[in-house]
């Protein structure tokens, strides 16, 4: 970054840091978990099932649990859900499966996202390896990204027995679990570990620092092997519309968020002490919340219209407030003003609900600043797939699949951020898995009409 | 305010909750602590002859648990007491004179001759305790030595052992009952026979709490070995309301004093004894799991709910449920309920639906026009009640009765009419077939 006076590192003393960034929701001790699982009622098709994009069977690993059969539950999860043990940390249980728990009558669920994180860390300390690669087709399948979306597809075909080759752009797997997810909801290097569990399986090799529009081509791919699954995420951002007059420390909070999380010690990573944040997604109030454990002294997250409108959730913007972050809403950041070649305020323009419509009230405000993290919506590149003899076809600005993942290339998948969908960590590994499933069912059948 | 003194066979007491022979009676320290907190009355832990038993050192008690933790049923393989018979006795006499207004019943067991028994007797009279209670009940360690549940067992021996104890002491008997026997009313009856006061029961039940699966031995053991032990606490209250009833309407043992025991934790399980016939109750296993304060719950929620439903005293209701209960033969095979679902109430958790559609009758739906729903389907309610025991909601699913009309499931009008199996055209042995006929309602003929 720059050279801006008000902006440094270790404001407030390393252990403050670290604190911060602990656990947000500690494990769960062997007595909570039994509490906690003695709530389930152990429903009929029950709706927290329904409710979990993977279909976990969530009273039956909760009653593995109770019985003290933690690994087993494990395993219930893990079939379902091979990043099961991410899902327990970074899913907004609040608006999935535990909001549809039928114990919200009482006003509280069950604790089914920290009972998920008690069994896989029983297994994952364990150590335990409950897969293994099925026994070999013959087919070989690419995948391009190494994210949730693409490792949740390589290791179903590996357990299908298809030799997996995956593509990866950057130095490291794990996708947004590893760039992206707010540190202190995965502590302790577990994306990394969960993704040495998931290779461990066997039968997929990860070449890294292979990027798919760059290093190799959609066409090339779709010659060379039996299918391709593009698990490829978002890797643009969107533009806040406002001339940032090459002023420095305006940063977009992907770009900021992925700097943290590849930082060893947080005490070196400078921070401003007056932060704006723009934007009401997750990655906003992540940018957000991150900057305030850094030790930013104020930090001001904008959003254009109401909280009720926020793409965050309820607890998400929870979160933020108990760390200090002041959320202000109805306002749109229309210019910003530099001193020295560096920012110095973010000039705003009131909002307001006309007809349903937002519109400038004309009202304006100015919010001096010393760092701006942009968190207004990411981006599928389109470049990336772009490929003369192999045209993909989009959905407006993502790729267009059907039920099974397919798009319109025959021999080509898709799934996670890059298609229609959520843009959450658990959607794009039931993308991954369903992918797997229909890609293994299309194999069958062109190995059943070669036989004939 | 509700009086809840009571007159259990000429033994007063300012309130029915005495505590059971066992721990916490097993000395003066406890005893007092016992007094000072509101307790009624004690039975002393069961004294016997020097030199005293010897109880093992490995663990004593097991449990099993449920949600939270809580002791459903309680588990031990101790003897009685394990102190020299001089100490207990100078002890109960001490306290006796300090808490004139308290009952103190002994507990004995000592072997099965006259003349055991009666020089025992004979030291407790000496103490100006007010009553004595004879263990025929400890199913463990006592009985391989002929005492205990062996007497308790063998009617015979129940009789005779009362009948020695009349005839040598001037105060009042009690036979405390084993359930470990095929028929309760048996070794009561003998105990009336003998000439026995007051029975009390029940004392533990036979059983092994848990194996440990990786020792392979029962749980918890002793160095590697396990014994059955005699469990208690809520889990075996059912059986022993069952037991106080089957004495209290027998017409052998009809209106005998019971001391009703087994699982007693709150007023109310206190107030279903008593209304079953006991007029005076003792706890053990609560008493060990929260403490003596637990009877100040004990006495303000009798008093309360004697004061709502206007009983001024204990004896008004002791036995007030007596006549109700009755054989299943004359249960009225006419009368007929159905499940009705409380939607507001409601949950949705589908246990209703799966355990009558597994399980039972088919008579509970999942799903209503595409929508998740839980509806009774009266064309296949037996009103059995399964769907109400399973559901998380309190009184969100109730039984409620057919009145004047047609049962959808049988096609049967519901007029009120009373019919039981004795009366049943189905009964091959019915005395007087009889089709639906209301003034055929015939109290049982006994
Ligand atoms: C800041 C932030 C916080 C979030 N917090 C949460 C949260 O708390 N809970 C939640 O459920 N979701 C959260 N999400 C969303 C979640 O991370 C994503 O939905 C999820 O990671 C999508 O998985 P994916 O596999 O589709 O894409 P990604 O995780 O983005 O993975 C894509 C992978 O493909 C690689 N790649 C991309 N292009 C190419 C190419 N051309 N060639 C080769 N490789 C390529 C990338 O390097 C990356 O490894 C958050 C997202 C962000 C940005
Ligand atoms: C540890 C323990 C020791 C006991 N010792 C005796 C005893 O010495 N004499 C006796 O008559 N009953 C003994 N009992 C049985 C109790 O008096 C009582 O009958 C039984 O526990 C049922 O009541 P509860 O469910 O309230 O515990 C003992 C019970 C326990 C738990
Ligand atoms: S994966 Fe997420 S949504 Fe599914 S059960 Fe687990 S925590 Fe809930
Ligand atoms: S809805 Fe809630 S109570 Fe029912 S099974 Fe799911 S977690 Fe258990
Ligand atoms: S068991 Fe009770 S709460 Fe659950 S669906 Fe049935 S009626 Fe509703």
């Amino acid at each position: 970054m720059s050279t801006h006076p008000d902006i440094g590192a270790g404001r407030i003393p390393a252990e403050a840091i670290e604190a911060g960034f602990g656990d947000l929701h500690p494990a769960l001790d062997r007595n909570e978990a039994r509490v906690a699982s003695e709530r389930c009622l152990f429903c009929y098709d029950a709706p927290c099932i329904q409710a979990c994009p993977t279909g976990i069977d969530i009273p039956l690993f909760i009653r593995q649990i109770m019985t003290e059969n933690p690994q087993g539950a494990a395993k219930t999860i893990l079939d379902a859900n091979i990043f099961g043990g991410m899902c327990a940390r970074v899913c907004p249980t609040e608006t999935l499966c535990e909001e549809a728990c039928v114990r919200m009558a009482e006003g509280k669920p069950v604790e089914i996202g920290r009972l998920q994180r008690y069994a896989t860390d029983a297994l994952f300390s364990a150590g335990r390896q409950l897969y293994r690669q099925g026994a070999a087709t013959g087919a070989r399948v690419a995948v391009v990204g190494a994210g949730p979306a693409g490792l949740s597809c390589a290791h179903k075909l590996a357990t299908l027995g298809h030799a997996v080759d995956v593509f990866e752009a950057r130095e490291k797997g794990g996708g947004l679990n590893e760039h992206g997810i707010a540190a202190y909801k995965t502590t302790g290097g577990f994306a990394q570990k969960e993704v040495a569990y998931i290779l461990e399986v066997g039968g997929i090799t990860v070449h890294h620092g292979k990027r798919l529009g760059r290093d190799i081509t959609l066409a090339s791919l779709a010659a060379e092997y039996d299918a391709v699954f593009l698990g490829l995420g978002l890797q643009a951002v969107n533009a806040l519309g406002v001339d940032e007059g090459g002023l420095a420390n305006i940063e977009d909070a992907v770009a900021f968020i992925e700097r943290l999380r590849q930082t060893d010690d947080l005490s070196t990573l400078p921070i401003g002490r007056k932060v704006v944040v723009v934007g009401g997604g997750m990655t906003a109030i992540d940018a957000a919340v991150q900057a305030k454990k850094l030790g930013a002294e104020e930090v001001t997250l904008v959003y254009r219209r109401g909280a009720d409108a926020m793409p965050a959730s309820r607890y998400e913007q929870e979160v933020a407030l108990t760390n200090g972050v002041v959320i202000r809403h109805f306002a749109r950041p229309y210019a910003v003003q530099g001193e020295g070649g560096a920012l110095a305020s973010v000039l705003f323009m009131r909002t307001a609900l006309e007809g349903g419509k937002l519109v400038d009230t004309g009202e304006t405000f100015a919010l001096p600043a010393d760092q701006l993290f942009k968190a207004i919506g990411q981006l599928f590149l389109p470049t990336d797939v772009a490929d003369e003899s192999a045209v993909l076809e989009m959905d407006g600005v993502k790729i267009k699949v059907d039920v099974e993942c397919r798009t319109s290339l025959p021999k080509v998948w898709a799934g996670g951020d890059c298609t229609r969908g959520r843009d959450l960590t658990v959607v794009a590994v039931e993308d991954g898995k369903q992918a797997a499933l229909s890609i293994d069912r299309a194999l069958a059948a062109r190995l059943a009409v070669a036989a004939e | 305010m509700a009086d809840l003194s009571v007159d259990f066979v000429g033994i007063k007491a300012p309130n029915p909750f005495w505590l059971a022979s066992a721990p916490p009676t097993d000395k003066a320290y406890n005893v007092e602590r016992a007094f000072r907190a509101g307790w009624g009355g004690v039975v002393w832990k069961t004294l016997g002859e020097d030199p005293p038993i010897v109880n093992v050192s490995g663990p004593r008690y097991g449990a099993i648990h449920g949600p939270d933790r809580r002791v459903i049923g309680f588990n031990n393989i101790e003897l009685i007491t394990d102190r020299p018979l001089e100490v207990n006795l100078r002890e109960i006499k001490e306290v006796k004179r300090r808490w004139p207004d308290r009952a103190m019943v002994v507990s004995l067991m000592v072997p099965c001759t006259e003349e055991s028994w009666k020089a025992i007797l004979a030291r407790v009279e000496e103490t100006e305790a007010d009553g004595v209670e004879l263990n025929f009940g400890c199913p463990h360690g006592m009985s391989e030595r002929g005492m205990g549940s062996a007497v308790g067992q063998v009617p015979e021996y129940v009789e005779m052992v009362a009948r020695w104890c009349k005839q040598h002491t001037r105060m009042p008997v009690i036979v405390k009952l084993t359930p470990n026997v095929g028929d309760i009313r048996k070794p009561a009856e003998a105990a009336k026979r003998g000439g026995a006061d007051a029975v009390s029961l029940i004392n533990t039940v036979n059983s092994i709490m848990h194996v440990d699966l990786d020792a392979m031995s029962p749980w918890p053991h002793t160095d590697g070995k396990g014994t059955h032990g005699g469990m208690c606490g809520p889990a075996v209250k059912p059986m022993a309301l069952n037991m106080t009833a089957e004495i209290a309407r027998s017409e052998a043992t009809r209106g005998m004093p019971i001391s009703g025991i087994g699982g007693i934790e709150t007023w109310k399980d206190a107030a279903e004894f008593m209304a079953l016939g006991a007029s005076t109750v003792q706890v053990c296993t609560a008493a060990m799991v929260y403490g003596f304060k637990i009877v100040e719950e004990m006495k303000s929620g009798l008093s309360d709910w004697m004061d709502q439903k206007g009983y001024s005293r204990v004896s008004d209701f002791v036995g007030r449920a007596v006549p109700n209960v009755t054989d299943w033969q004359y249960l009225n095979l006419d009368y007929a309920v159905k499940a009705q679902i409380d939607q507001d109430a409601c949950i949705e958790c589908g246990r209703c639906h799966i355990a009558c559609e597994d399980t039972s009758h088919q008579a509970i739906t999942n799903m209503v026009d595409g929508v998740r729903k839980f509806e009774v389907i009266e064309e296949e309610c037996v009103g059995c009640n399964l769907c109400a025991v399973v559901c998380p909601v309190e009184n969100c699913i109730t039984m409620v009765p057919l009145e004047n009309e047609v049962d959808k499931r049988t096609g049967r009008m519901v007029d009120g009419s009373y019919r039981n199996w004795t009366q049943h055209p189905n009964n091959p042995m019915a005395k007087q077939p009889v089709a639906y006929d209301t003034d055929a309602a015939l109290e049982p003929a006994e």
